[in-house]
């Protein structure tokens, strides 16, 4: 046994202390039919890799990291398929289900407020590294730094997708 | 100006509150996943909480077999920590592995079970606590045996002490009997879960 294993904690602890933070960074990212997936892929993929980590690792930024690769892989997968991506921006009775299948029209008005899924759903239409500036900044709570490191770009580059991305976001976001 | 920073701002939170969707649902993932890493192979250690008579006990079982069963009266976390460290951090709370050792260690507690049929891992015990506590495990149930006995089959009829000491660390005590083991002026001697619980299983096996 190394070393670095000495101080790690048991991965059911690890777990425990990071499958909320995952599991709201991959519904944010992929939806919550993809979230299951992409969840197991995560953490199947965090414990085979667990015992070679150093102990003073900052476990969070690491599975998130994870988290992020194995969303980026769902975006691909998806399009790959034949089917057309699942269209929200726009329509007014978007954020259901129901809606999903059926975009409404994309010349409708916007609505006062964005409902929840909409927003989501206009976040997940972003551009791949926009959309991960997002949400390892905002939902992972990471900093400028750990969220370039994970997403393998540099700082300003970084920094830069997070400020496109707020700025088309605020192009849906009427509150 | 002002309108749009404080548009920003909202944004900015509904943006670090997530989505409400799927929200809660990862607890049944988190149980999908231990499942999975069992039936894959990537955790080295399944274990379960169950309660007994005796209070919740801890079951940790490796490919091999149970590698682990402990009192837990500080909860769970020191007993984690110890195998995360001596076996594997790769420790993942998967209670349908653990099944079958739960349920023969229910009929011991009600009285339908004399003898334990489990795979086990021996990997806690030091090669001396083998073979202390395999002559331990060939101690019949409802009857009792002394340190000094058990130290002279082991090989090693001066180490007493050093006897008691594996029996004490018996990392899988009940399965394999070390509460069966007593001093020889008939004290009850030691026991790693305390007393009253070697009592109690004494009285079990007594029918009392």
């Amino acid at each position: 046994m190394s070393t670095a294993a000495v101080s790690l904690p048991p991965f059911q602890r690890f777990l425990d202390a990071h499958r909320a933070e995952v599991w709201r960074f991959l519904v944010a990212s992929v939806g919550p039919s993809e979230a299951d997936d992409c969840f197991q892929e995560t953490f199947i993929a965090a414990l085979r890799a667990y015992p070679r980590l150093p102990a003073d690792s900052n476990l969070r930024a690491w599975v998130l990291t994870i988290a992020h690769h194995k969303a980026v892989d769902a975006h691909r997968a998806r399009r790959r398929r034949p089917l057309p991506s699942e269209a929200v921006e726009g329509s007014p009775d978007a954020g259901h289900a129901t809606a999903r299948s059926n975009p409404g029209p994309p010349h409708a008005a916007a609505p006062a407020e964005l409902p929840d899924g909409e927003l989501w759903g206009a976040v997940r239409e972003l551009p791949p590294r926009q959309r991960a500036a997002v949400l390892l900044r905002y939902l992972g709570d990471l900093s400028h730094a750990e969220a370039a490191a994970a997403i393998g770009c540099s700082e300003e580059a970084a920094r830069r997708s997070l400020h496109e991305a707020l700025k088309r976001l605020r192009e849906v976001w009427r509150p | 100006m002002e309108t749009m920073t404080s548009d920003l701002r909202d944004l900015e939170r509904a943006l670090r509150r997530g989505p409400t969707q799927g929200a809660g649902d990862d607890r049944r993932a988190a149980s999908e996943l231990a499942q999975r890493a069992v039936r894959e192979g990537a955790a080295d250690i399944a274990y379960a909480m169950i309660d007994s008579p005796l209070g919740a006990l801890l079951l940790a079982g490796t490919r091999r077999g149970l590698v682990k069963l402990a009192y837990t009266p500080q909860g769970p976390d020191p007993v984690l920590q110890a195998l995360a460290r001596r076996v594997s951090p790769r420790l993942i709370e998967a209670p349908g592995s653990l099944d079958e050792p739960r349920r023969q260690l229910e009929q011991y507690f009600s009285g339908e079970r004399h003898e334990f049929e489990l795979a086990l891992d021996r990997r806690l015990m030091s090669p001396f606590a083998r073979r202390v506590l395999s002559v331990t495990a060939a101690i019949p149930y409802g009857s009792a045996s002394t340190y000094l006995d058990v130290a002279r089959r082991a090989g090693s009829p001066r180490g007493y002490r050093a006897a008691g000491n594996a029996l004490g660390a018996n990392p899988i005590p009940i399965v394999i009997p070390c509460h069966r083991v007593l001093h020889r002026t008939g004290g009850l001697g030691g026991y790693g879960g305390g007393l009253e619980r070697k009592r109690w299983l004494l009285e079990l096996e007594r029918g009392e």
